[in-house]
């Protein structure tokens, strides 16, 4: 694993709640320019991972970004490096309009926003039309492109997606899915996915990681892990 | 008539100032669900504080300004210093700090300004009530005050961007962080604002009721009952709250229980309120925070 | 030996403060220290619902005038011996706690503390109330006379007080740690630290809130009932939203949740003021404030608390 190739490289990362451990020793990487899976069944620690990266619970072990470490930094100076993080949950600002969703994640931008709002209508007509409204009126798929663009607006180089699909309904998956592609193909941002949907996800990674309660037991690139085996019996179901 | 209307206009000058404490209120309450218990005492102190300028030969407005930003930095240093840790402490620990400030602030004024009643200048002139005498013009004027500071911390709040981060801050600071907002300075920025929006209404409520080391005690009460009045965690409600409560407690002091009873209004206000409404009446529905 | 001082401690404390008063304190110091026992109960009182229960309540000295108001006017009107007004206060009090308790205890948080804070403000202006002056005498007050000692029982005046209301603080003070060391009182924690696994294992909350306020008020109403006994005098502005503070600020500094920490802070709300005020008429606010922020911080558990560990440490030596 090397800075050339890994925008964020992960080592011995151990991590947990007071008293409760919940990862033991995560050695992984995300690919430069690409998508990588964190997959793995519920409370295998997929959330705590993507929670340790942005230093919102207090881990032992290196976490470097670019090169540097950022393990240690306050959540929002790791935004301010350029990490965005839709969080479980999607993180939605309820009470404030769409469009002041959209200013908050260009937060650590100066400048003029509305140029990458025009954007984010581009790959999400929904939500201009929506644009005044109250996010909290949203429906989940509305909330979840929400989500996702108002990562984007702060340019992130490390995008954390926690989760896209939960909750939403499996036409609404496919249409997010359809436009995260194009979103991965124009931005060229890296992106760090967990899902338990294993499936989906492994069809736009590039590399995967299996997560087991708090120990990655495999990795390697998608098209591998997508032909083995035993994931394919436990994760996929066909 | 116009007696009633002078009552139904005075009402809505001390509303305007009950309003803004409310608002100072309501704004740390959104943001950290602490009631601040000691807003009054801090208003009070700022008071204390213009009136040591205008004394010391500073012009009125000079002095309004340097006591605002003054007040803001000490609110801001409050916070940090005294709330910041206390951020995830139980209700009666906020509560024993706000009170041990309350008690703080008004024996300090006491001690400094000693307890007699002082009598404050009012920007706007003794002269002739305006408006076919239904207002005085020191009620005019602070009327106008009290609403240019509301809309403009309402404009503040609406249009720039360190008013809406600090809007997320308050509503969801999980979010905030995430999308880079620094949430405790945000948290302590609204202290400071609180704290301004309080001297404010301290300096226009002053030369009506005079300076002593209580004179904040009722405005307080009032400004509680409006802020419940209008719904806990609306500052739009809350302002709208509080001009009610000044218009009810003026009429209801006039032709209903007379001024004995001006105080217990408040209690009658806020009983009334969570019986009938608890939310308020622009409140959301909320769940019990037990 | 700690075992020994949790069993025998309040035996030989009440047998002490029985005992060496009477041998040796003066008329004005028994009046001090009978006024202690009195703010001892409503600081218990306070104890009950905010220690315990976890419910912020500014205004006890509300529930304290009317225990006091109760009394004086029956002692006053219809000659009720002074002890016979205790029970009637109690039930008063109760009532008016859990009429009060109703609306505010369902919102719980800080509602509570905000409709007893405006309680605690208007209670001077309700005894005043015109409507209802010929029972409280507005402004002027009640003056009653202090009960003789029966039986002609060689003891004064003061003393005899002094030994009623220590009897009934016993009394209470039992009652209460029964209270509170009991399902009751685990259910009153319960509530307070746990509420949503508390409702789960079937207590019905508000009710509860509700039942350990009316507890709390008839506490410190009793607690009012034996100051207005041992002042001879009511008045609307002994009233005022200080007292309600004063209370508060005993409690937390006593030890919130500590059946001890409400005498411990009976005694600091009694002779600290009475100190401080030597050096000027703003020292005990601001003695108060500084202690109670300093205790927020650094001990949150107030006197009791420090006591505690200290008797903890001596016991492992």
């Amino acid at each position: 694993m090397d800075t050339e190739n890994f925008l964020l490289q992960v080592k011995s990362l151990h991590a947990g709640y007071g008293p409760t451990r919940v990862l033991h020793g995560l050695d992984f990487g995300v690919v430069r320019g690409g998508v990588t899976a964190l997959l793995g069944a519920n409370g295998a620690g997929k959330t705590t991972t993507l929670r340790a990266i942005s230093g919102m619970v207090r881990i032992s072990g290196e976490i470097l970004f670019d090169g540097t470490p950022i393990s240690g930094l306050a959540t929002e100076a790791i935004a301010a490096r350029g990490v965005a993080h839709v969080p479980d949950g999607r993180g939605t600002f309820m009470e404030l309009s769409v469009e002041e969703n959209l200013r908050l994640g260009a937060y650590t931008k100066r400048g003029d926003p509305r140029p990458d709002m025009e954007r984010m209508f581009g790959y999400f007509p929904k939500l201009k039309q929506r644009f005044r409204q109250q996010a909290g009126t949203l429906s989940g798929g509305e909330q979840q492109m929400l989500a996702i663009a108002r990562a984007l607006m702060l340019h992130p180089r490390l995008l954390l997606l926690d989760e896209p699909s939960f909750g939403l309904a499996p036409l609404i998956v496919r249409e997010i899915f359809a436009i995260m592609r194009q979103i991965i193909a124009a931005e060229g941002t890296s992106i760090l996915v967990v899902e338990q949907n294993a499936s989906l996800a492994l069809a736009i990674a590039e590399r995967a990681y299996l997560l087991e309660t708090g120990r990655i037991v495999m990795s390697g690139l998608a098209a591998d892990i997508r032909k083995d085996e035993a994931v394919r019996r436990s994760y996929l179901g066909y | 008539m116009d007696a009633f209307l002078h009552q139904l206009f005075s009402g809505i000058a001390t509303g305007g100032i009950y309003a803004s404490v409310a608002l100072a209120l309501v704004m740390i309450y959104q943001a950290t669900h602490h009631v601040n218990f000691a807003q009054g005492e801090m208003a009070m102190l700022s008071t204390y504080v213009a009136l040591t300028l205008i004394q010391a030969g500073v012009p009125y407005w000079i002095a309004f300004v340097l006591t605002v930003g003054a007040s803001m930095i000490v609110g801001i240093g409050i916070q940090w210093l005294v709330l910041r840790p206390l951020e995830k402490a139980p209700v009666l620990a906020s509560v024993g700090v706000f009170i041990g400030m309350l008690l703080m602030f008004n024996s300090v004024a006491g001690w400094i300004f000693s307890y007699t009643l002082k009598p404050f200048p009012s920007p706007f002139g003794e002269g002739p009530p305006m408006l076919n005498g239904l207002f005085s013009r020191h009620e005019l004027g602070s009327t106008g005050v009290t609403l240019l500071v509301l809309t403009a911390v309402w404009a503040f709040f609406r249009f720039t961007r360190l008013g809406l981060a600090m809007r997320a801050a308050a509503f969801n600071p999980i979010s905030s962080r995430l999308v880079g907002v620094p949430v405790a300075k945000m948290l302590a920025l609204g202290w400071g604002l609180a704290a301004g929006i309080g001297a404010v209404a301290g300096m226009m409520v002053a030369p009506v009721v005079f300076l002593d080391p209580n004179m904040m005690a009722g405005v307080l009460l009032y400004a509680f009952a409006g802020a419940l009045l209008g719904g806990i965690t609306n500052p739009l409600g809350a302002v709208v709250g509080g001009l009610l409560v000044g218009v009810i407690e003026n009429l209801g002091g006039a032709y209903v229980v007379g001024t004995e009873l001006k105080l217990s209004m408040a209690l009658v206000i806020i009983v009334v309120v969570l019986v009938v409404k608890p939310s308020g009446l622009f409140g959301k529905t909320l769940a019990s925070r037990v | 030996m700690h075992a020994h001082i949790t069993r025998f401690g309040p035996l030989l404390f009440i047998v002490l403060a029985a005992v060496l008063p009477l041998a040796f304190a003066s008329g004005y110091q028994l009046f001090q220290l009978t006024l202690v026992v009195a703010y001892a109960l409503s600081v218990l009182g306070l104890n009950l619902v905010t220690g315990y229960n976890g419910q912020v309540s500014l205004g006890h000295g509300a529930f304290y005038a009317v225990g006091a108001y109760v009394t004086a006017i029956m002692m006053d009107r219809w000659d009720v011996p002074y002890w016979a007004t205790l029970p009637v206060s109690a039930v008063v009090c109760a009532v008016f706690g859990f009429l009060l308790g109703m609306p505010a205890l369902r919102l719980g948080g800080v509602y509570l503390a905000l409709t007893t804070f405006a309680l605690a403000v208007a209670v001077p202006q309700l005894l005043k109330y015109k409507l209802i002056d010929g029972w409280t005498g507005g402004v002027q007050g009640i003056t009653i006379i202090k009960p003789d000692a029966p039986y002609d029982l060689p003891l004064t005046s003061d003393q005899w007080v002094y030994l009623f209301s220590l009897a009934v603080g016993v009394l209470m003070f039992a009652l209460a740690s029964n209270l509170v060391h009991g399902r009751i009182g685990r259910a009153m924690v319960a509530i307070r630290d746990q509420p949503i696994a508390a409702e789960a294992m079937g207590i019905d909350i508000a009710r509860f809130k509700t039942l350990t306020f009316a507890t709390s008020a008839m506490f410190t109403g009793i607690g009012g009932s034996l100051a207005a006994i041992a002042v001879q005098f009511v008045s609307p502005d002994s009233f005022t939203v200080a007292l309600s503070v004063t209370f508060f600020v005993g409690m937390v500094i006593g030890g919130a949740a500590s059946i001890w920490g409400a005498v411990f802070g009976a005694l600091f709300i009694e002779f600290v003021p009475n100190i401080a005020d030597h050096l000027s008429k703003a020292a005990p606010g601001a003695i108060y404030g500084v202690i109670l922020i300093a205790f927020m911080f650094l001990a949150p558990g107030g006197i009791a608390s420090l006591l505690r560990r200290w008797f903890a440490r001596l016991a492992v030596k």
